[in-house]
């Protein structure tokens, strides 16, 4: 990979939340343009933390970090990545904070300068693109769990990011969103992580699948063949995992 | 909780919330001021005939009066008792004074006049809007953002109490008067408030990540038309009279 296409750099990034042991213990990664990975690893073993570190949510105590070649070490360096890199929240009520969903998908579009009929097109579009068309005046509360999910998506996509950065896009979503929320994905000329606990859904979305461990990137290259024998309700009537 | 009145259509829907939040303001800055009796029961009447074109149901109106006139229902229970003057009548060793009841009747006139305004006002125009009409306003930005997160997470915070109160119940708590229910209604309200202050640090953390710089732009646009200019006038006229009753105490 050619060095212009490296997004993301992290090196030996060392974090602890205060009175806590160490979350990320010397981390490293490299993320290029066009991959599509997914993070998987237990509960509490730093993969929001690192997504928090991308973003300049969080300050490392040590290690350095370069977004597009940049070092980035001030919030106002960080100001120009969230422009480029989106995060969706785990719990879509963190994110959405508008009345109106229109007034939320605006939002980040008016924060990066556009007009309010700019913004406004840009959310209706995005909108319709995520197949949300008519949602426009709906309040945000009021929204279903699915529905909250691809709005707060929709908030994201609205800036046009080159990086999206998941974080359990999946939780708490039934089949049919998750399958709405795959083909969008697949439709995206984007590059991503996403972290997830479902195999099946990382399979199909994902290049690579990384996972975490003891604060660090277990980059797991290979492909590994295998069959899994397994047993559910059900089981008897042949079916296809998804 | 909040809820919007939002039923349908009417003449005071329509209107600029700019000019509604003036009226508002400036109507209950002359009943609060306003002493004479005459002069309230016009404010109520007037209150009346605005809340009726404002078309809020009878059922909504009745349910959000009902809080005030709680408080107010205690204000009758002592201040005819306890205001110095003129001894209208006696029940048992307490007098009740005629002083005492203008005042009780002056405070119910004044708070009922000035609810059923503010109920017209926010039962005709979303809550949102409102937001932005006080931002044009002049209002400071911090209040405005109260306004809107307040209104935002309630819901939120309203939902996380719920979670928490049934979580007490499927263990079998029921509230009763010993150390035991005070000290886990404690926990409760520790428990809010330790989740909204995280819930409030996640947000602004997502707004962080959409590149909140300390400004919140609105999408509505507001314009002032004939039919807000002419309402606007009509209301302050009315305020001034009212004013000028009170100041010149004719009739």
């Amino acid at each position: 990979m050619e060095k212009n296409d490296l997004i993301i750099h992290l090196q030996d990034i060392c974090f602890n939340y205060p009175g806590s042991p160490q979350v990320l213990d010397r981390l490293d990664l490299k993320f290029y343009r066009g991959n599509r990975i997914g993070l998987m690893g237990p509960n509490g073993s730093g993969k929001t933390t690192l997504f928090h570190i991308v973003m300049g949510l969080l300050k490392p105590s040590s290690g350095s970090i370069e977004i597009f070649n940049r070092p980035v070490k001030t919030e106002k360096d960080f100001i120009r990545v969230r422009e480029k890199i989106g995060l969706l929240f785990q719990d879509a009520d963190d994110q959405l904070f508008s009345p109106t969903v229109l007034e939320d998908v605006a939002f980040g579009p008016l924060n990066m300068g556009k007009s309010r009929d700019e913004a406004m097109d840009i959310a209706r579009n995005t909108l319709n693109f995520l197949g949300l068309t008519g949602f426009e005046d709906r309040i945000t509360y009021k929204l279903s769990g699915g529905e909250k999910k691809l709005v707060s998506l929709a908030t994201v996509l609205a800036m046009e990011p080159e990086v999206l950065l998941f974080d359990e896009p999946t939780s708490g979503l039934d089949d049919r969103t998750k399958a709405t929320l795959k083909d969008v994905l697949a439709g995206l000329d984007l590059s991503y992580i996403i972290i997830s606990h479902e195999m099946d859904f990382l399979d199909e979305i994902a290049d690579s699948i990384y996972s975490m461990d003891n604060g660090k990137i277990l980059f797991d290259k290979e492909v590994h063949v295998h069959q899994h024998v397994h047993a559910h309700p059900h089981g008897a009537y042949n079916h296809e995992h998804n | 909780m909040i809820e919007e009145l939002a039923n349908g259509d009417s003449f005071i829907r329509r209107l600029d919330p700019r000019g509604k939040i003036v009226v508002v303001f400036l109507f209950s800055m002359v009943v609060a001021s306003a002493n004479r009796l005459q002069v309230l029961l016009c404010a109520l009447v007037l209150g009346l005939l605005i809340v009726l074109a404002a078309k809020v149901p009878v059922k909504e109106l009745v349910r959000r009066l009902i809080p005030v006139n709680m408080l107010i229902l205690f204000f009758w229970l002592f201040l005819p008792f306890t205001f110095g003057g003129e001894p209208l009548l006696h029940i048992g060793p307490l007098a009740v004074t005629r002083e005492g009841l203008l005042y009780a009747t002056r405070i119910t006139l004044k708070s009922n006049a000035m609810m059923l305004m503010l109920i017209a006002l926010v039962a005709s125009t979303p809550i949102s809007t409102m937001g932005h009409a006080m931002h044009t306003l002049g209002i400071p930005q911090k209040i405005v953002h109260l306004f809107f997160f307040t209104y935002r997470y309630i819901h939120v915070i309203y939902r996380e109490y719920f979670r928490l109160k049934n979580s007490m119940k499927i263990r079998g708590f029921t509230p009763k008067t010993n150390l035991h229910t005070y000290k886990t209604f404690a926990y409760m309200v520790g428990m809010l408030l330790v989740r909204s202050f995280d819930r409030g640090q996640r947000v602004h953390n997502a707004m962080l990540c959409r590149g909140f710089k300390g400004n919140l732009y609105s999408l509505s646009k507001f314009s002032f038309k004939k039919g807000d200019i002419v309402s606007v006038v009509f209301m302050l006229t009315l305020i001034i009279l009212l004013g000028v009753l009170e100041w010149k105490k004719t009739i």
